[in-house]
């Protein structure tokens, strides 16, 4: 059975009960759609992250980073994207991450691992992927991360490029030992509580603005409508929802939704996943602030290896998926 | 007694650095709490997530922003 089952009667009991509108009615399925997917989509995103924060409080960086500098680099890389994962990721952490990093001795190739899947496999892009397009394709969006982020954590240590980063970074070596203030098992409750509200507090709007725009595409646009121009026959799909995802980092919580409305009307799934990894991986605010520890063209190797490696993922699952 | 807010300069940084002042003026410490946005500070102490709530040069509470109460008792705890 559907876990989700009893969402579904509460969706139509609003839509059709409350708000009268008939079953079967563009208006009345557009609501049921909507009440469904925001109360689906709140409650998967209370009980993920909520986990993901107690998981978190006995993996602070700093522990990290003591695991990862004494990895030789394949394992590293490994380990760095799947830490990666539990590690939330904002423009203001990378540059502190980074330079505990380097200055403790983790290779650079792992330190860019990190750097990848930390913002591209986060928990609220997995929760809206779970919620709107199933377990599969979050599955497969997390696995097609991790390969990504191994990979280029491994085409960047094989460049060579240490003489691209601020010679400054390696001037200090970081203290790798340190006593972290202990927590006790209700600190820890009341951070992954105090975290979780945090997190919807910040992402509720653009969820229902997303949802919202999404069901009303998915009631009032045609089916197959951008089959013509977003298809998985068409080559520059790919590329430019790469493009188009730069920019939108910061809203990943309010795209994905809208996204999800776009491949029911014929946007191919490899185009779709190609550009929520985009959103997710590839941040412009990342990029400007990572300019105070390395020199442009580290940043452009590394935009230019992971976006690389996002087209060629959107490539390979048009073709799969079709 | 010294207390301080390392962090780099990003609005939660902020935000603890003023929750911080309350609950020091609150427990009634005479002292100015530091506000400090050189993220190798942060470093030198072995540490990189910010914020951190530093008493005297030790690192109370990392990572996150806590409720002034609980930073009142990171103070205290860390005093004595």
């Amino acid at each position: 059975m559907n876990l989700f089952y009893p969402i579904q009667l509460f969706a139509n009991w609003i839509a059709f009960g409350i708000f009268k509108l008939a079953p079967k009615s563009l208006a009345g399925e557009s609501v049921s759609f909507f009440i469904y997917d925001v109360a689906k989509i709140f409650i998967l995103l209370a009980v993920i992250i909520f986990i993901v924060s107690i998981i978190r409080s006995y993996l602070p960086p700093e522990k990290i980073r003591h695991i990862l500098a004494r990895k030789n680099r394949f394992v590293g890389n490994i380990l760095a994207s799947l830490l990666g994962i539990i590690t939330p990721f904002c423009s203001c952490s990378a540059i502190p991450l980074f330079l505990g990093f380097v200055q403790a001795g983790v290779p650079l190739g792992t330190t860019f691992s990190f750097l990848v899947a930390s913002p591209m496999i986060n928990e609220v892009a997995l929760v809206l992927l779970l919620g709107l397009f199933g377990w599969k394709i979050a599955l497969l969006y997390i696995f097609s991360g991790l390969i990504i982020s191994v990979l280029s954590g491994i085409v960047i240590a094989k460049l060579k490029v240490e003489s691209l980063v601020e010679p400054f970074v390696y001037q200090s070596l970081a203290n790798g030992s340190v006593e972290l203030p202990k927590m006790t098992k209700k600190e820890r409750l009341t951070y992954a509580k105090d975290y979780t509200l945090d997190i919807l507090k910040k992402v509720w709007r653009y969820i229902l603005v997303g949802i919202g725009i999404g069901a009303w595409i998915h009631g009032y646009i045609p089916t197959d409508f951008l089959v013509k121009y977003a298809g998985s026959g068409k080559w520059y799909g790919v590329p430019l929802a790469v493009l188009i995802g730069i920019p939108l980092y910061s809203n990943a919580a309010g795209v994905i939704p809208l996204v999800s409305a776009l491949t029911e009307k014929g946007v191919s799934m490899g185009t779709t996943l190609a550009f929520m990894m985009s959103i997710t991986a590839l941040s412009l605010p990342e990029f400007m602030i990572l300019k105070k520890v390395m020199k442009t063209k580290l940043i452009l190797i590394f935009a230019g290896i992971v976006g690389s490696g996002i087209i060629l993922t959107g490539y390979i699952f048009n073709l799969l998926l079709g | 007694m010294k207390i301080q807010v390392l962090g780099s300069g990003c609005p939660t940084c902020k935000k603890l650095f003023e929750i911080t002042k309350q609950a020091a003026k609150e427990l009634n410490i005479p002292e100015e709490v530091e506000y400090i946005t050189d993220i190798q500070q942060i470093l030198d102490m072995g540490l990189m997530s910010s914020p951190v709530l530093a008493v005297n040069g030790k690192p109370a509470l990392v990572g996150f922003i806590p409720k002034v109460e609980e930073i009142k008792k990171a103070i205290q705890k860390n005093i004595s």
